[in-house]
């Protein structure tokens, strides 16, 4: 009888202990990771020379939930730089494609929440605004070139701070559109030439027509609506009848969309899924790296995407100077001065809610990131960015053929077409406008629910967010 | 002995009533208050009554996630179990090779949702693609994906279960039918059938609440595409809580709504198959 009492209280001893360590295991690690992190820091700080330095990194850590997986590792390896010279903890952590609201709404709520996050711009920070530190009197917003990039609150505080200028357009393949250019009966003798819509499609037409004597399978590369494409036409193709739209009425943002340049997006549409690579019935299956292999490969002479999109078609068939850039000509008037599409959706934001200490850090780091040689150095070379602060002087430009192509336009005096998509209403207005676009694009509805979509829920989202 | 269990209740219960209490009573109360509030993450609730209910059925999305998973449910329940009985019977046959037959049917059992969707996509996309469309082409394709889909996976699941049942038939039941002069269809009617009974209500509970939780398979097999016309219930509800901004206590509602659901169906149906069962 005794041994089966013991027994029992054993049995039950090991399950309370087995209990208790599933929940406890992540904890203990965690303290064990900051037990070596905090002796590490020990370590550097001791070993710094300068005083100043280690009583600026204080005892607060930054936790930078990051938006770009293009550069995940470039600000893994920004943030252990500055933890071996500063000793502050930095945690970077990158949210998978497309999930970063997600991500950010999960992470957000936890006790160890985010110190600097990002924005896509006015819409985001609707959302977020609560959770914005005023940032007005930190070196970041002094070191900004101009208040166009940043995120003003209706109170006049500084909320978000842009931290790269992106552009897009429809990037091309040099190389094989001279090919083209060289054989008899081509539509144009010289890509200056294609200045309207109407010769990109005819240029486009042709070339999709000859396609097998140019050795490639189609003009565009796919329009593909699988999640990790479908906003280079839900949000950034769309953009275009809107910033005309927004140019004709001279509005910068509106709560009722007229959709009045409609048919332009849809020829710009229609021109991409027709001169394609692929059948549209197979686009919603289509990823973003799809295209992006077949821009790269060859396939493809013309993909539409931005200055970002370098990191995934170098090293590949096309050579860094066989890379171009064209602007998106949708038919509207005037737009032989059309240039590419540059602006930002990328905007810095510090929790406000975070603790003091945590938030100083962050500032400091963030002030080290656009100030240090180090942080400038990471940010234009290795991520690439071209950056709207005025600490990033000539020598760090970034060597990205398309953000050249880009300054090109400017220079030649082209306006630039200015990113109106973030003051579309709703995440969702996107969604259901790219379902739309799909069915339109696979034959399985019709152009009216396009238009529907892009009126009628502007509206409607616009609503549904003051509710 | 009954003294002996009283006096050590709470050495036994308590750690497993922890456990319960901080992973599941805790958050299922919370997310339930939470469904009554406005907010952006949890910790900045505010109450707004019943707000987020009356926005559910406003939700066109809500309404065709709800029949398309109970299309979903009849038509997958109906599919396993038939399948998984059939191949219960088979392979308590005495069949050369009937444990690794057994064995091998049970394994897609042990890969996870999220990889399985993800290969059936890589399969499906595959033969579609002879055909010039893709799964997500439209939610018929994708409906029909995700039954094959959890056959595979979960008849081989399902058959242990009935071969259990079927094991544990007396053989001197069998014995007597056929002296009776039973044929082989009259003892699956009158013998088998009402003896695996409990098994059957374990199966129908399994693939019933399995069918209308599902939610890793339809993520990653057609994640809802195209215009959420593939979308299950459980993948609407995140996809409000996540996806639309200001929307998250109408997730929460949904879920609640779900819950209650979710619930009657179970029971109901527990109710039901119980009622069929015989004692032996």
């Amino acid at each position: 009888m005794k041994l089966k009492k013991w027994m029992a209280v054993s049995l039950a001893a090991a399950m309370t202990a087995g209990t208790l360590a599933g929940c406890g295991g992540g904890q203990t690690a965690e303290t064990e990771a900051a037990k070596t992190e905090a002796a590490r820091a020990e370590e550097t700080k001791a070993e710094e020379t300068e005083a100043a330095k280690a009583e600026a990194a204080g005892d607060g850590s930054v936790y930078y939930l990051n938006f770009k997986p293009e550069q995940a590792d470039q600000w893994k390896a920004v943030a252990e730089t500055y933890t071996e010279e500063t000793g502050v903890p930095v945690t970077v952590v990158t949210a998978a494609s497309g999930t970063y609201e997600q991500t950010l709404k999960s992470e957000m709520a936890k006790s160890e929440a985010p110190t600097l996050f990002q924005v896509n711009g006015p819409v985001g920070l609707a959302s977020w605004k609560d959770y914005c530190y005023d940032l007005k009197d930190t070196a970041v917003y002094k070191d900004l070139s101009s208040d166009d990039f940043a995120l003003i609150g209706d109170d006049g505080a500084v909320k978000g701070i842009a931290y790269v200028i992106e552009t897009y357009g429809i990037i091309y393949n040099k190389a094989i559109l001279n090919d083209y250019m060289a054989m008899d009966g081509a539509v144009v003798k010289s890509v200056d030439e294609i200045n309207s819509f109407d010769k990109l499609k005819a240029v486009a037409d042709d070339m999709q027509a000859k396609k097998d004597e140019l050795g490639i399978v189609g003009a565009f590369a796919s329009t593909g609506f699988d999640a990790s494409s479908d906003w280079r036409f839900k949000t950034h193709l769309a953009n275009l009848p809107l910033y005309y739209e927004y140019k004709a009425d001279g509005i910068s943002s509106t709560e009722a969309v007229k959709g009045t340049y409609l048919d332009n997006f849809k020829n710009i549409f229609d021109l991409y899924i027709t001169d394609s690579v692929c059948e549209p019935a197979l686009l919603s299956g289509k990823t973003g790296s799809d295209a992006a292999a077949e821009f790269a490969l060859g396939e493809a002479v013309f993909y539409q995407n931005g200055t970002w999109a370098y990191g995934d078609i170098k090293d590949n068939d096309v050579a860094d100077e066989d890379l171009g850039m064209l602007p998106i000509y949708i038919g509207a008037e005037g737009e032989e001065n059309q240039g590419l599409c540059t602006g930002s959706e990328n905007f810095w934001c510090v929790n406000s809610k975070a603790p003091e200490e945590d938030i100083q850090a962050t500032l400091d780091f963030l002030q080290w990131v656009v100030e240090s040689d180090e942080g400038k150095t990471a940010l234009a070379q290795e991520m690439g960015f071209v950056t709207p602060f005025t600490t990033f002087t000539e020598e760090y430009l970034p060597a990205n053929p398309l953000v050249a192509a880009a300054d090109e336009y400017v220079k030649s005096g082209k306006t630039s077409v200015s990113w109106n998509f973030t003051t579309m209403p709703s995440e969702e207005w996107k969604n259901q406008l790219g379902s739309a676009m799909l069915e339109y694009a696979q034959g399985t509805g019709d152009w009216d629910a396009v238009k529907k979509a892009f009126v009628d829920n502007w509206a409607a989202e616009y609503q549904a967010a003051k509710n | 002995m009954d003294k002996a269990i009283k006096r050590y209740f709470p050495v036994f219960v308590l750690p497993t009533l922890l456990a319960f209490t901080m992973g599941f009573i805790a958050p299922f109360i919370v997310g339930v208050y939470l469904s009554f509030c406005k907010f952006t993450t949890i910790n900045d609730a505010k109450f707004v009554g019943l707000v987020n209910y009356t926005k559910i059925f406003t939700d066109a999305t809500f309404v065709h996630a709800l029949w398309y998973t109970a299309l979903f449910t009849i038509v997958s329940v109906i599919l396993i179990n038939f399948f998984a009985f059939v191949a219960a019977l088979m392979l308590t046959r005495k069949v050369k090779g009937t444990n690794l037959f057994r064995t091998v049917f049970f394994m897609p059992n042990l890969i996870g949702g999220i990889i399985l969707g993800y290969v059936w996509n890589l399969l499906l996309n595959g033969i579609l693609l002879q055909f010039g469309k893709t799964l997500t082409y439209s939610s018929t394709y994708g409906f029909w994906g995700l039954v094959i889909l959890m056959c595979w996976q979960q008849i081989g699941y399902m058959m242990i279960i009935y071969i259990a049942g079927i094991q544990s038939i007396p053989g001197d039941l069998m014995e007597a039918a056929k002296i009776d002069g039973a044929n082989n269809w009259d003892i699956l009617k009158n013998v088998t059938l009402p003896m695996v009974m409990p098994s059957i209500t374990v199966c129908t509970f399994l693939t019933l609440t399995n069918g209308f939780k599902l939610y890793d398979q339809n993520l990653a097999l057609t994640n809802g595409e195209p215009s959420n016309m593939s979308e299950m219930l459980a993948l609407n509800i995140t996809n409000t809580f996540y996806g639309r901004t200001g929307w998250e206590g109408v997730g929460q509602a949904k879920a609640v709504v779900f819950f209650i659901l979710v619930a009657i169906i179970a029971l109901t149906q527990n109710i039901i198959t119980r009622r069929k069962e015989i004692q032996q």
